[in-house]
């Protein structure tokens, strides 16, 4: 390696700049949408001030869990370059697997594991279609949510299960908290900082960046592509059952429409969030800020007011805006890169 | 064969391997053994199943018959992994970065160096690269993503990636294609290096002149066949090209006479901001104008606008004497305007369409009857323009992913050719093209040439601009800088101007 001993002098106050400015561009996603979340509460505590009473900000908390909870999981497969649109409907079919559970008396714990379980089964059969059938995902999950929805309904029928049946401790667990933090919350937080560090911080979890933003690349590298996948569906799964369990708890009714239409929701809230639906970029945290801004304006819009069904139209801007935002940034980061190759080049040659 | 080391087992090695895609049979019986210490070259036109050898060695495909022995025991390889577990490290020819990861992650995917509960130590990964990057002398930040890095640092980042576990084999196909010369001279050192310090390498390049300066051993194959595995010692490049093509090779820059008339081209004062700076030129008719100059220096961005896919900020173009619109490549081709562009798989070519679609995708208009496509008018065209230009293919349906590079070549320059142009614009023509298909491309231009049409050819290959050109533009960070008339023309005369110094030859 003597020949090689080429000192590069003229790089070094350079290269820092480049990543300041890089990550300050890439981090920003996630500062625009917080910003933009407490620009809105702001204003609608302006506008009235019982909006962030303790029960205010208990409520606001409340609504996002579920779908925090459930965005995480999606946030996960949508890094692959794949999507998971069985979420809501296994949603349903967890939540009520655990309500009959407890109906018939059975230990809130073990109610809450077996809609998990059966979260992750589903998302075995998920993994394994995609990995295994080379064919979209849009499609295979398409199909799966039809027959999970299909299988929900031949069991259910038309029975539904409502808070009498259930057991009040499981009932309080999810309505109270630690002051204005709601038990849900909490688990939910902790299940969102152990998939972001997850992510950040072990092989996996970079597996999953390095296939999503290049399967073949991916392939040659040695990423198990298979197993990966197969286990970011798992994730999905066991996290969207883990949601049923939650919804149960705090809304104490579920029926065969439990859940119905909400993976529309999970997905638009992982896109504001700033996961790219191409994979390989993004955050668990941008799509639980995602979620968090989705279902606030749930909340905002009638304190302020406005009908609510203002809310899907809005909820539509913001997912086009964050396309076009994530558009805008990717050419600017773009004309960046070029700047700052072209200028190390004329060092290099100059 | 010839070697005397009876009792030396190869590192790695390859005993009578066969594989067959479909009817395609890419290795037939083909053995090949890599010792330690021995740099070893792998030559053959393109499509001779030298990517097929290498991705068997490379666990990516598993041969249909024969061994892949490691250290004289046979091993299967059941995919990159196993492969790269055993020591086998792989630099391919078009490189496979992830965009959205940094630099160093890219180098380092799947083996981070681990902290404690087998975290991935973020600050280790960094450190490893900055240190790799400052074996090999390059100055890229490792937390930049690869996104947005030109060809040749992506293939220093691959050659980083390969250079970042202890490999005891370290396959290289083409990783010369787009370096410049100081960047070869340097990746040469670190290899020597590395084979001195005991490992194996297996080094595939087009340029003869490279396998020469730092290969001890040379295999050849020809239509997946072995033909010869001898020294290279003793060797001549014509024996090398010989053995590699079957036949001799009359000429590798068969530059016939042509009868220069009008201008057909004008390039006046051209400038996008921050690209390239008032460019002028003229091509004329009869005319081929090779453009040289370093990686970067901005020609294919002059090509690109000039066609219309980039706006100019200011300067004209005339086809003939009739102003070109800006950013329009649509019009641009209407006047007769062609761009072969320089990379063929991405820019060149739809890879899962046919050999007839993408041929075809020039003359939608032409073979169409009154709004719907005629097969059969579309057939013929691509039929004729295939045999013209002798591409070698199994059916017209197949995809043309599954032609080699030098075929998809030939299937990029059918396409344009069939629009009749008056000017054709040629990048990089014959990159990763092996030498037999180079000298057909060379005739080609050649008798185009010759036919009246005016040929702008931007090459980074000195000796090709040196044979092919009529005219040498160089450019230099963006700006024309030398205008060299061929009599004059010479490596250093070109090399000066692309350098934009006196003398100093890469």
């Amino acid at each position: 390696m003597t020949m090689t001993a080429e000192p590069t002098p003229a790089t070094a106050p350079e290269a820092p700049s480049t990543t300041g400015v890089l990550d300050r561009v890439l981090k920003v996603r996630e500062l625009a949408i917080a910003a933009v979340l407490v620009l809105m509460l702001t204003a609608t505590q302006l506008d009235n001030s019982a909006f962030l009473s303790q029960q205010g900000i208990k409520d606001l908390l409340l609504n996002a869990t579920i779908l925090v909870l459930v965005a995480v999981g999606q946030a996960v497969v949508v890094i692959t370059r794949n999507v998971d649109l069985s979420v809501g409907s296994v949603l349903g079919i967890s939540a009520f697997a655990a309500g009959d559970l407890l109906h018939g008396g059975g230990n809130p714990v073990l109610a809450v594991l077996v809609a998990v379980a059966l979260g992750a089964a589903f998302g075995v059969v998920n993994g394994l279609l995609v990995s295994l059938g080379q064919v979209p995902a849009l499609v295979v999950t398409l199909g799966t949510l039809y027959i999970i929805r299909g299988l929900d309904s031949i069991w259910i029928g038309s029975r539904q299960i409502t808070a009498a049946d259930l057991p009040s401790g499981f009932t309080t667990f999810g309505h109270d908290g630690l002051g204005v933090v709601p038990y849900l919350a909490l688990l939910t937080a902790v299940v969102l900082v152990a998939a972001a560090y997850f992510l950040r911080s072990y092989r996996s979890g970079r597996d999953l960046y390095a296939l999503g933003s290049s399967p073949e690349a991916a392939r040659l590298a040695g990423v198990p592509v298979r197993k990966r996948i197969l286990g970011a569906y798992i994730v999905c799964g066991a996290l969207a059952g883990l949601a049923g369990a939650l919804y149960l708890a705090r809304f104490g009714n579920v029926d065969s429409g439990t859940g119905n239409g909400y993976e529309l929701t999970v997905v638009s809230a992982v896109v504001v969030g700033g996961v790219a639906f191409t994979g390989g970029s993004g955050s668990v945290y941008g799509a639980a800020l995602g979620a968090l801004l989705l279902t606030s304006i749930n909340s905002v819009l009638p304190s302020i007011g406005v009908s609510s069904v203002w809310v899907q139209a809005i909820d539509g801007v913001l997912l086009l805006l964050a396309i076009a935002v994530d558009r805008v940034v990717a050419l600017r980061v773009a004309g960046l890169l070029r700047k700052r190759a072209a200028q190390t080049r004329s060092a290099h040659h100059g | 064969m010839t070697d005397p080391e009876p009792e030396r087992t190869p590192v790695l090695a390859l005993e009578g391997v066969s594989k067959s895609f479909g009817a395609v049979r890419a290795l037939r019986d083909v053995s090949l053994r890599l010792y330690a210490g021995e740099a070893h070259a792998l030559a053959g036109e393109n499509g001779a199943g030298k990517s097929t050898l290498i991705k068997a060695l490379a666990g990516v495909h598993r041969p249909d018959s024969g061994t892949v022995l490691l250290d004289g025991a046979p091993v299967v390889f059941h995919g990159p992994a196993d492969a790269r577990d055993a020591g086998v490290a792989v630099i391919y020819q078009e490189p496979t970065l992830f965009p959205d990861l940094s630099v160093a992650e890219n180098i380092f995917v799947g083996r981070q160096p681990r902290r404690s509960f087998g975290r991935v130590d973020h600050r280790a990964v960094k450190k490893a690269t900055a240190a790799l990057f400052a074996r090999l002398g390059v100055d890229l930040d490792p937390e930049q993503p690869a996104r947005g890095l030109s060809i040749a640092d992506q293939q220093l980042v691959e050659i980083a990636k390969a250079l970042s576990f202890d490999a005891r084999v370290l396959i290289m196909d083409e990783p010369t294609a787009a370096l410049t010369g100081r960047e070869v001279a340097r990746l040469f050192g670190v290899v020597r290096a590395l084979r001195e310090g005991g490992a194996a390498v297996l080094f595939i390049s087009h340029r003869l002149e490279e396998v020469f300066a730092l290969c001890q051993q040379v295999t050849t194959l020809r239509d997946g066949a072995l033909i010869a595995s001898e020294s290279v010692a003793g060797l001549t490049e014509d024996d090398l090209v010989r053995r590699m093509v079957g036949r001799d090779l009359d000429e590798l820059y068969p530059k016939q006479d042509a009868a220069i008339g009008d201008v057909a081209l004008s390039v006046r004062r051209l400038t996008r901001e921050g690209v390239f700076t008032d460019v002028s030129f003229e091509v004329r008719r009869g005319e081929i104008v090779g453009l040289a100059g370093l990686v970067g220096a901005g020609r294919s961005e002059v090509a690109r606008a000039v066609f219309g896919v980039d706006r100019w900020d200011a300067g004209e173009v005339e086809i003939d004497g009739r102003p070109l619109k800006a950013g329009a490549p649509s019009l641009a081709m209407a006047a007769g305007l062609a761009l072969v562009p320089e990379d063929r798989r991405a820019q060149g070519l739809v890879m899962d369409m046919s050999i007839e679609r993408n041929i075809n995708l020039t003359g939608l208009r032409t073979t169409a009857r009154a709004g719907l496509m005629n097969r059969g008018a579309e057939r013929s065209r691509a039929v004729d323009w295939a045999v013209r230009l002798q591409v070698k293919y199994a059916r017209l349906a197949d995809l043309v992913g599954t032609l080699s590079g030098g075929n998809q070549q030939k299937v990029v320059l059918a396409k344009w050719l069939a629009t009749g142009p008056r000017v054709l614009i040629v990048d990089e023509p014959t990159r990763g093209i092996d030498v037999g298909t180079k000298a057909e491309v060379h005739r080609l231009l050649s008798q185009l040439a010759a036919d009246g049409l005016a040929v702008l050819m931007i090459s980074s290959d000195l000796p090709e601009i040196l044979g092919m050109a009529d005219r040498v533009l160089v450019m230099h960070e963006g700006r024309l800088t030398a205008e060299i008339d061929r009599s004059d023309a010479t490596e250093e005369s070109v090399m000066a101007a692309a350098t934009g110094r006196g003398g100093s030859a890469a």
